[in-house]
């Protein structure tokens, strides 16, 4: 999970569309930048890309509900067996749509909050739910007994999420900071193993984190190669590099294999690849001017 | 949520002049821009350039341009940030093409000026990464090495020096990995360590994709008020036997390379030595003065008074003994007859894990026209040195570090042409 929403972006995102390339100097003052640059004439359409992106996301999400649906029904029958293997591909749906599945304050950390995340926030160990709770049950424990009730409250969270994602305004930063934030994430906890703590399952996110910046990138494809194909080319490059090493380490199921048999090389190779992804990532906005 | 549009920065925006002065450059810059390399470069502006000039205004600014690379016989500043590279580019074009890019944006570093220009579009992140903003050129010197095992990487050996080989096993020595070899140096040495660390992040970030850090070390140096040798963490004078700087005969003898690609460059061996405090700071002050073999307020070799006096090491006292103690430091490194020109720096990097000592020494730095020298010196310290006691050597590299380079030209041209 993330702490910082990202709804002031979904905010703002409609102001800040406009305007970049005004060189106007307006007020000088520490205003937001939002707020100093005035409408510009020029606006790039992204609309069928914006649309295009929704009808992801949303999919994901109905997919997201159907298999936490799925994976609370397992849990609560007490089959460690048949939750255990639900766990980390219904997480999967949540991870890949994440620049929206996060962007409800209180939702995100009642789905995805980690014991760690909560501490930090003050909160004591009651507060804590979702799916690491189960996680940790799981895991952990070695029991589903007495965590019903979290699991019930999982499930009511994700409908409450799937229902409020359908009015969600995807904005051309959405997009952008999205996909750049999905491969931080994958460069701040997923490959130093802290987000699946007690499962080892963070090659499940990690991939599912690369997918959905991987997926922006499509949907942008043909906007970024009418600004600068070698670009487009380096991103399909590294993009092949990071699949190929995640490919290494799928299990005869087709699963992934567990963090803790990543070997100190396995990770900073994953590592730099994912960092040398990130650079050329981080330049699509130019398709914005 | 971009905070860049204040005006200082927007004044920065490429000028409508950059743009045009753009339009016309030469050959040489369109054969760079065409080359196909561009990915990342091109699109976050680092190709836009033509050759940079060293700015005649800028204040406390060392001269890219010139017969030697900067950062060699430059007079030593407060700060490095050393960093060994390894390459990620498979072919020789591509690592041409690399110090190509380069060149430019280390003269802008140098010059003390943003190494991209900001442009218009604040949806994108800037070009440089902008900590140094406000900060002057500070002296910034930037030093480029290719190490033994670049060649064989990029299929050209029959280029590597003879000379350049990885030193080889000295006794005591505990190296490890991750402060050993590399592919590539950048020496980044400045009189603000936020300068020196902003050049190598901003020189690798432009590489992205084609060079990765292995490892790294920032380091500093406190020189007195009223001037003179600077002293090492142990307290004691550093580098007192250099050449002059400014002698060159004495240079070409101890420093530059006079035969192929490498004329006019030299080999910089560099050593991460850990010193151990602790302990030295339970050792008598007589004890320490005998392990270095030289006063320690004076800095004077025993026997003399000052400094720079010159000493004879085989020198007896009535009693027949050595002055200056045959297992010290400076006898067994003088006796060895080899020189170089040492550019060290101090480091205190926080504490082992493993013992909770201090993680502190020394990243020595040498130029010499041979590595040998550096080997023969430290064969004489051996297993003999009386300082073995209190450092380990925990890292070692060599690199060949290119000639300097002239006005349109580029770092490494002189061994691009010679493949």
């Amino acid at each position: 999970m993330k702490h910082k929403s990202l709804l002031s972006v979904l905010v703002a995102g409609g102001i800040l569309m406009a305007g970049c390339g005004d060189t106007e100097k307006a007020d000088q003052d520490t205003t937001p930048s939002t707020q100093q640059e005035a409408p510009a004439a020029e606006e790039v359409d992204l609309t069928a890309e914006l649309t295009a992106y929704k009808e992801f996301a949303l999919e994901q999400m109905d997919q997201f509900l159907l298999e936490t649906e799925n994976f609370v029904n397992l849990f609560k029958a007490g089959d460690m067996e048949g939750a255990k293997a639900a766990y980390a591909p219904a997480r999967m749906y949540f991870e890949r749509s994440e620049p929206i599945a996060e962007s409800f304050g209180d939702l995100d950390p009642r789905i995805d909050g980690r014991l760690a995340d909560i501490q930090e926030e003050g909160k004591g160990e009651e507060e804590w739910t979702g799916y690491h709770k189960l996680e940790y049950a799981l895991w952990e424990e070695n029991t589903t007994a007495g965590y019903e009730a979290i699991a019930d409250q999982l499930l009511a969270d994700a409908k409450e999420l799937h229902a409020l994602v359908q009015t969600v305004e995807v904005t051309p930063d959405l997009m952008i900071t999205g996909a750049v934030d999905l491969l931080n994430e994958v460069s701040t906890s997923k490959i130093t193993g802290e987000e699946e703590i007690y499962s080892h399952t963070d090659l499940y996110d990690f991939k599912a984190n690369i997918e959905g910046a991987e997926k922006i990138f499509e949907i942008l494809r043909s906007k970024l190669e009418a600004k600068d194909k070698e670009l487009v080319a380096t991103l399909d490059e590294k993009f092949k590099a990071v699949d190929d090493l995640l490919a290494q380490h799928v299990t005869a199921n087709g699963g992934y294999i567990s963090y803790e048999e990543l070997t100190e090389e396995n990770t900073k190779a994953l590592a730099t690849a994912v960092n040398q992804l990130g650079e050329p990532l981080s330049q699509m906005g130019i398709i914005l001017e | 949520m971009t905070t860049s549009n204040d005006e200082k920065w927007i004044n920065k925006k490429i000028s409508r002049r950059d743009m045009l002065k753009l339009t016309s450059i030469g050959a040489a810059g369109v054969a760079i821009g065409a080359s196909g390399f561009g990915g990342v470069m091109k699109a976050m502006g680092y190709d836009v350039f033509e050759p940079v000039a060293d700015s005649k205004t800028t204040i406390n600014k060392i001269d890219f341009y010139g017969r030697h690379q900067s950062g060699i016989i430059t007079p030593v500043q407060t700060h490095i940030y050393f960093a060994s590279l390894n390459v990620l580019v498979t072919s020789k074009q591509e690592l041409q093409e690399l110090f190509k890019k380069w060149t430019p944006l280390v003269v802008r570093l140098m010059n003390g000026e943003l190494m991209v220009d900001l442009t218009t579009n604040t949806r994108v992140p800037t070009g440089d990464t902008g900590e140094a903003e406000g900060l002057d050129a500070s002296n910034l010197s930037i030093t480029f090495g290719v190490g033994p095992s670049l060649f064989e990487k990029l299929g050209m050996s029959h280029l590597k020096p003879k000379e350049l080989e990885d030193l080889p096993h000295f006794p005591k020595d505990q190296l490890q990995e991750a402060f050993t070899g590399g592919d590539l140096c950048i020496q980044a040495c400045a009189d603000d360590p936020q300068v020196a660390f902003h050049a190598v992040r901003n020189l690798v970030r432009a590489a992205s994709g084609k060079v990765e850090i292995k490892w790294s070390q920032a380091g500093f140096n406190s020189f007195p008020a009223t001037g003179g040798t600077p002293r090492n963490l142990f307290a004691f004078k550093d580098g007192t036997v250099n050449p002059s700087i400014t002698d060159a005969k004495d240079l070409n003898e101890v420093v530059w390379v006079d035969k192929g690609w490498l004329k006019g460059g030299s080999y910089l061996v560099a050593r991460e030595i850990q010193m151990h405090l602790e302990t030295w700071d339970r050792t008598s002050l007589k004890d320490q003065e005998a392990t270095f073999g030289r006063y320690r307020d004076s800095g004077a070799a025993f026997g003399k008074t000052k400094e720079f006096d010159d000493f004879e090491v085989e020198a007896k006292d009535e009693k027949g003994e050595y002055i200056m103690p045959d297992i010290s430091h400076v006898h067994l490194a003088r006796k060895s007859g080899a020189r170089m020109l040492r550019r060290s720096y101090s480091y205190a990097s926080g504490v082992m894990t493993n013992t909770g000592a201090h993680d502190a020494g020394l990243l020595f730095v040498s130029f010499q026209k041979d590595p040998a020298q550096f080997t023969a010196v430290q064969n004489s310290l051996g297993r003999m040195d009386k300082m073995n006691e209190y450092v380990t050597h925990r890292g070692s590299a060599v690199f060949a570090c290119f000639p300097g380079v002239q006005k349109g030209s580029y770092l490494g041209e002189a061994l691009f042409n010679a493949l």
